[in-house]
């Protein structure tokens, strides 16, 4: 039970208060670039959080199975991409083969979910945290593409409401979607030290 | 490139100063946000981030305009990743043996310079279809750009947030620190603002 309890911190920890959009930048480019629609906003964070589990597995099973007992951390980062532009190949094929029209709509985006910081960020948080048995390994990086899910939702929500405001001109476009940002933080801020 | 029109100078000058102000990655492009926003706090880590980048995008130009006639277009992204890694782990490596506390301060944001996409794109858009050292230039020009961009908002955030610059006190001593400068709600609305600032300047100067 205690276990339970612990995974489940651990996985509420990285969705709300150590949010990677919110508390660390990583993938702020899609979080400011795409997120102009919620539908399309809502695919792009599953598609991530599917790639984001699967590459946050891989790469700390192949840490602790093979890198770490080799001595061969100094290739850790190079075999990371690999995994992860693997990962990559495989939502792509995947989605074009089963999701035609959402295929179209993502356009260039989806292959560039392979540079996309949060993937790569959780492979090497999970080794940052000390990430010690595969369970965990799961639900942390199931929870942070959940997270970024969130995150990216929001924020299209809120910009779909925002072409009808009234924003100065200087502001218009990047500049006030980073402001908002900004206070949606300040929001976020309020889960700050609930759980460690 | 639309920087390249209407002037008459060369390609290698272009190269080098496009970057610094028309393809600013940072405020112009918006590309590659994560460091900016992630390690402004300080204009010194922000000045060891800038350099890395300089580092790795001058290197994997390099390499990635060498072998540009061996690209194959399914393979291409993942023949970048692959160089830029290398050169990171290299950069990684260094700035653990050689400012251990650095090292420490930047943490998992070194390695993330992997995924940063202004390399991929410099990469993409201009080494892997012109010469050597075009493309050195162009990681030269693009990287004091982007080295030029974190070291002005981490002033800004390190002036607001602590009254210090490089430890030397620059505001008056009744002023009260803000400490949201440090937080990322600080970064955030900061980039915003510098972004609208820049919008009047150059709206100003085409009018």
């Amino acid at each position: 039970m205690d276990r339970f309890t612990a995974l489940l911190m651990g996985f509420l920890s990285v969705v709300l208060v150590n949010n990677f959009v919110f508390t660390k930048f990583l993938g702020t480019c899609p979080y400011l670039g795409v997120s102009g629609r919620l539908d399309r906003a809502l695919g792009m964070g599953l598609a991530v959080t599917f790639v984001t589990a699967l590459s946050g597995t891989l790469t700390w099973m192949v840490d602790a199975y093979v890198l770490i007992p080799l001595h061969m951390e100094i290739a850790r980062y190079i075999c990371y991409i690999v995994i992860i532009a693997g990962a990559v190949q495989l939502v792509e094929m995947y989605v074009r083969k089963f999701f035609p029209a959402l295929y179209d709509a993502f356009g260039i985006y989806l292959p560039l979910i392979s540079t996309n910081c949060v993937i790569l960020g959780i492979c090497l948080f999970l080794d940052v945290w000390g990430t010690n048995n595969l369970l965990e390994a799961v639900v942390v990086s199931t929870g942070t593409g959940i997270g970024f899910t969130v995150a990216i939702c929001i924020m299209a929500a809120i910009r779909e409401e925002l072409i009808l405001a009234d924003v100065p001109k200087a502001l218009q476009g990047a500049p006030i979607t980073l402001i908002t940002a900004g206070l949606l933080t300040l929001a976020f801020m309020g889960f700050a030290g609930m759980i460690k | 490139m639309s920087a390249s029109n209407g002037s008459i100078s060369s390609p290698y000058s272009v190269a080098l100063f496009s970057g610094l102000w028309q393809e600013n990655p940072t405020f112009r492009l918006l590309i590659g946000l994560c460091p900016p926003l992630a390690v402004t706090s300080a204009v010194k880590p922000a000045l060891t981030m800038g350099l890395s980048v300089i580092f790795v995008l001058v290197c994997s130009n390099l390499v990635v305009s060498l072998m540009r006639n061996l690209l194959r277009p399914h393979l291409r992204i993942i023949m970048f990743t692959v160089t830029i890694a290398t050169f990171v782990t290299i950069c990684d490596l260094f700035l653990k043996a050689y400012q251990p506390q650095m090292s420490e301060t930047l943490g998992a944001y070194v390695p993330l310079i992997i995924v940063n996409c202004i390399i991929i794109f410099r990469a993409e858009a201009r080494a892997s279809r012109s010469g050597p050292l075009v493309s050195m230039l162009d990681g030269v020009g693009m990287g004091a750009g982007f080295t030029l961009a974190l070291c002005i908002l981490a002033g800004v955030r390190e002036i607001l947030a602590t009254g210090h610059l490089f430890d030397i006190q620059v505001m008056p001593k009744a002023f009260v620190p803000w400490l949201a400068m440090q937080m990322p709600v600080g970064a955030f609305i900061t980039l915003g603002l510098i972004l609208g600032l820049i919008n009047v300047l150059t709206r100003k100067k085409e009018s």
